[in-house]
């Protein structure tokens, strides 16, 4: 019975997209039949929202959420405005599958795992709606191969050979740097979520992905998993270098806090760092190429002596190249003057 | 099957020494290696205002940190299972936990709320307090707007009812949440934890418990008579509904508090009462200590061996749920007798 759905639907396909079709083989090894010219892209979640974004945002016909307004101040306003369609599989699912038929999308977007669980959510959001459905490896590391294998499909080769030489010149000259760097050097960061900071990621989250990949040592890594609780004195016991939150409320408190303040050598040393989330994190979430233009930011924090970079000008470049517009000087300076983005 | 039972002064004495034990046991272990001639010096300067010539982290180690996590797993402990003594009591029901009027669902909605509109710490914690607290209220008064029945039954039912609409809430924020940031801590504040407990925090929530637990102590006596048939009780000379809210308010107030600052922690409520009962016979005058010692000590066990297992923590309401349940089988086996 769903297989003659299946089939059905895919016939339906077939008729309203023509003949003209090719074979893409998408990050998890699914065959899909995509149309030739892709013209509406429904991206499934944040990470594909920034990657299409970046790369046709015309092409893109809404996001999972609708921004908030001091997000929406960073990226065009005609971007801005498309409209709240949901989030499709994974962390929870909140798009309709009849709003994304009623979108009339020719083309679904996925950036992030392809294990089975993702294969299979798409093959049946793909049988259920006819709509070809691609999963992309969003690891950080992958990024170049997301943009090239995702402009061929798009169809915006140009756009993509001019981010994707940005991103392997930014990331292979930070890797060349790095290996330079003795394994005494390399700082041990703890990675504080939560409103108490008392959670953070183990090795191979794709949460701490930007630790592993800057060459430190995430102090919560001699294990592997994902996300984690752990209490207040294995944390002193770590005593790491630097402390990177996403939390305002825990980086507010964590200098006036009784123990943190007094236990922890990064707190003393005035080590702890806030990731700016204008109009996407620059750490952690959501784990897409958003999280780049934050290497550059976490490079210069853990590796103080090797990079210098000139923030303004790297933010600047990155959010004209990913959000379409260049930061007025205004903004950039309130970016970059919010508390925890510099030292305090 | 007939067990014989401790006479009831020797249990407390017993209990209280297991209790003492235990607290020494959970101040001298923990990650962060502290000599246990060291967490003594800490613990007698900082009773005498002393100086015990440590190092700073092992002072905040020892005294912002472990006694804070002590104190707090004691509390919650005891707090959750005299609730659950109060609650079995008075609901003449052995399968009533402190959650049935709905607190837990009450305080996780507060909780969640606050954690979606990004609250600090401290706020998300009253707003869990104040949704347990709202979540009875509303039981009694949608309960007492219900006029004929048994009362009680109408009460337990109510308290059904409006656990799942606020579980339903529960729900509807999670959706709303931002899947990367607010959804893992929602759910890592659901799972429960004492890792980041303060003194700060215990300066709020002891007061608190104390103020449940205290006249739920002071009518104990009058307590006991719940268990019977309203109109015996009556007959005895109990004002029966004045008691009822009393009681009501002590084990929410306690309830609250303690899922404040712990999250929801499953299974003591409901299995410590038996227990007590097992040992010191069903009177509620001598379940309610018993209950809040073995409490408080099954919660600072539980805790402790949470943080002992390995660098990252385990949620103690696993650990509960997984001792719990066989224990809660095996008590029933020992009451109701077995199949041969």
């Amino acid at each position: 019975m769903r297989l003659a759905a299946a089939a059905l639907a895919l016939g339906l396909v077939l008729s309203i997209g023509g003949a003209a079709a090719r074979t893409f083989v998408d990050d998890a090894g699914r065959k899909v039949e995509i149309p030739d010219k892709v013209e509406r892209v429904f991206a499934a979640g944040p990470p594909a929202s920034v990657l299409v974004f970046a790369l046709a945002p015309d092409k893109l016909i809404g996001w999972t959420r609708a921004f908030r307004p001091d997000e929406a101040a960073w990226i065009p306003k005609k971007y801005a405005d498309l409209p709240e369609l949901g989030r499709l599989t994974g962390r929870g699912n909140t798009a309709n599958v009849e709003v994304v038929l009623n979108a009339k999308a020719d083309l679904i977007v996925d950036v992030g795992s392809t294990n089975p669980t993702f294969a299979s959510l798409a093959d049946r959001v793909q049988q259920q709606t006819g709509i070809p459905y691609i999963l992309l490896d969003g690891h950080l590391d992958s990024t170049v191969q997301q943009l090239e294998k995702l402009g061929v499909v798009l169809g915006a080769e140009a756009r993509s050979r001019e981010l994707s030489a940005y991103v392997s010149k930014l990331l292979d000259g930070m890797k060349s740097k790095i290996a330079t760097v003795q394994a005494d050097k390399r700082p041990d960061v703890y990675y504080a979520r939560g409103p108490q900071g008392l959670q953070t990621g183990l090795r191979g989250s794709i949460n701490v992905e930007m630790i592993e990949f800057l060459g430190a040592k995430n102090v919560a890594g001699s294990e592997t998993g994902g996300l984690a609780s752990v209490g207040v004195e294995q944390v002193i016991l770590w005593d790491p270098q630097v402390i990177v939150t996403n939390d305002p409320n825990f980086y507010a408190s964590v200098f006036k806090d009784p123990v943190w303040s007094t236990s922890l050598s990064a707190v003393r040393r005035k080590r702890v760092y806030l990731s700016p989330h204008l109009p996407f994190g620059w750490f952690d979430f959501p784990p897409g190429a958003n999280r780049l233009i934050g290497l550059v930011w976490l490079s210069e924090i853990l590796y103080p002596d090797l990079f210098k970079f000139d923030l303004k000008r790297e933010v600047a470049t990155f959010y004209r190249l990913f959000y379409h517009r260049e930061p007025t000087p205004q903004q950039l300076d309130v970016l970059l003057a919010e508390p925890g983005v510099g030292p305090r | 099957m007939i067990i014989s039972r401790p006479r009831y002064p020797f249990a407390l004495g017993a209990l209280g020494m297991a209790l003492a034990g235990l607290v020494a046991l959970a101040i001298s272990v923990g990650s962060f290696p502290v000599p246990v001639a060291k967490v003594v010096a800490v613990l007698w300067a900082a009773l005498t205002g002393g100086d015990a010539g440590v190092a700073d982290n092992v002072r905040a180690v020892v005294l912002q940190v472990r006694a804070p996590r002590v104190v707090a797993a004691l509390a919650v402990g005891a707090a959750l299972a005299a609730a659950g003594a109060a609650y079995q009591n008075l609901f003449r029901n052995p399968l009533v936990s402190p959650d049935i009027l709905g607190v837990s669902a009450g305080c996780a909605l507060g909780a969640v709320t606050g954690i979606l509109f990004s609250l600090p710490y401290l706020l998300i914690q009253a707003f869990a307090f104040g949704g347990g607290i709202a979540a009875v209220g509303l039981v009694l008064l949608v309960g007492s707007w219900i006029r004929g029945g048994d009362r009680v039954l109408t009460l337990v039912l109510t308290g059904v009812v409006v656990g799942s609409l606020f579980g339903a809430g529960v729900a509807f924020v999670k959706v709303l949440a931002d899947p990367y940031n607010q959804l893992p801590a929602i759910v890592f504040w659901l799972l429960g934890s004492f890792s980041g407990v303060l003194p700060k925090d215990l300066a709020v929530a002891l007061p608190l418990v104390a103020l449940g637990l205290v006249p739920l102590a002071l009518l104990r006596w009058r307590i006991n008579l719940l268990a019977l048939p309203d109109d015996e009780a009556r007959a005895l000379g109990v004002n029966v509904g004045t008691l009822r809210i009393a009681v009501i308010a002590a084990a929410t107030l306690m309830t609250s508090a303690a899922v404040a600052i712990a999250g929801v922690i499953g299974w003591v409520g409901l299995v410590i009462p038996h227990a007590a009962r097992l040992l010191v016979g069903a009177e509620f005058a001598r379940v309610l200590p018993v209950s809040a010692l073995l409490g408080a000590g099954f919660m600072l066990l539980v805790d402790t061996v949470c943080r002992s297992v390995g660098r990252t923590e385990l949620p103690p309401g696993v650990l509960t749920a997984l001792i719990g349940s066989p224990v809660f089988i095996w008590l029933l086996a020992l009451t109701f007798g077995r199949r041969s």
